[in-house]
């Protein structure tokens, strides 16, 4: 890990200056806040990455139905969460930061979802797949047909808000804050596409939790 | 373990609209193109799926990756028409996405070879994949690409 540590801003926290004379780096009016060198890709952590997917196809190809069936929980139990926690709790908690903050928590938090969510969303959606067909649940004469249709329906939405607005997004605030002077109500505007789009499809995630806790049981 | 710590020079307003902003009008309409282009990609493959287990009518499917194809075409060729353009940029980013989408397609391609899927549905599949490895780079870049001054490298 690479520690981040970020001077104050010229003037703050000098002797005899007056804190409430310093308007806040990123202000109005003021110069951009003070950016933590990073990296947009978490490259010391495509290696655990390579691992999970490797991992999928040796549950693919072996035929396990426990392997698949945790892969399959497992990866759609934590896209939900992250899902639902981003777009409802930590949204509006990075909407209240000093810009300052959310730059420092955008440059540590960004990177990892890059490589977080479209890994959870192949593990999820690949072992599903693999399972729905091993349990005989893709087949058109399944009595729940229908339901398995709806599913794909909304993973298909879901997937087309994930890779047109979301990813977009999320790439775009990383290669803006690398430019020497980021543009931040361009990063504000995109921040909120990532955080809107995450919250929605999470909430699309609880109506495909409801299809597929009611086809295990029934 | 290392400390880095980066102060941006003083510039202009944090939250104030630049040139890059301002070329936004000039751009052709890629975005739309391109997530119009995954629709028909992804309901493509739903109607393929949703056929499991039984004889596909697959004419609506070749329908959709023909049209999807098509626009993909289009949004290369107004990609490659833009004038003020952060081109290296969008092909650094175009050829690392590149690599990832063809890592993931190639994952699904293996799913449906391995499940012994039948050669029309699977040239059908094959077809969308490769669309689908094409038109998500295309849009990270672009989405990335856009807000970088021409000269960006």
């Amino acid at each position: 890990m690479t520690d981040i540590a970020i001077d104050p801003a010229p003037g703050a926290g000098a002797p005899g200056a007056d804190p409430a004379a310093t308007p806040p780096p990123g202000g109005p009016g003021q110069g951009p806040p003070p950016v933590p060198n990073f990296n947009i890709v978490p490259v010391r952590a495509l290696p655990i990455v390579a691992a999970l997917l490797v991992a999928l196809i040796v549950a693919i190809a072996s035929n396990n139905l426990w392997a698949l069936e945790f892969f399959h929980v497992f990866g759609g139990g934590l896209w939900t969460s992250l899902d639902l926690f981003l777009g409802l709790v930590l949204g509006p908690i990075i909407g209240s930061l000093s810009i300052p903050a959310r730059v420092e928590f955008t440059t540590r938090f960004m990177p990892k979802m890059l490589l977080i969510m479209p890994t959870l969303v192949a593990m999820t959606l690949g072992a599903g797949f693999q399972l729905a067909r091993h349990l005989g649940n893709l087949e058109a004469a399944y009595p729940h047909h229908a339901w398995v249709v709806t599913s794909y329906v909304i993973v298909g939405v879901m997937a087309v808000i994930a890779l047109g607005l979301l990813e977009p997004a999320n790439l775009a605030v990383l290669f803006e804050l690398k430019k020497p002077h980021p543009n931040g109500a361009r990063i504000q505007r995109l921040m909120k596409v990532f955080i809107y789009t995450a919250g929605i499809t999470g909430i699309m995630q609880i109506l495909t939790i409801f299809i597929m806790t009611f086809l295990a049981s029934h | 373990m290392s400390a880095t710590t980066e102060v941006l020079p003083p510039g202009p307003g944090f939250g104030e609209p630049d040139a890059e902003d301002l070329r936004q009008a000039e751009f052709p309409p890629v975005m739309p193109v391109a997530i119009s282009t995954l629709v028909l990609i992804v309901a493509g493959g739903i109607v393929v799926a949703a056929q499991y287990g039984r004889p596909p009518k697959l004419t609506v499917p070749v329908v959709l990756l023909g049209l999807a194809a098509l626009l993909l075409i289009v949004n290369a060729i107004l990609v490659a028409r833009i004038k003020e353009f952060a081109r290296p940029v969008f092909h650094r980013v175009l050829g690392w996405a590149l690599l990832a989408y063809v890592v993931i397609a190639g994952i699904l391609e293996f799913v449906f070879v391995f499940d012994h899927t039948p050669g029309r549905e699977l040239s059908l599949f094959t077809g969308m994949l490769v669309l689908f490895a094409l038109d998500v780079p295309l849009m990270l870049a672009f989405s990335v690409a856009r807000w970088q001054p021409p000269g960006a490298t």
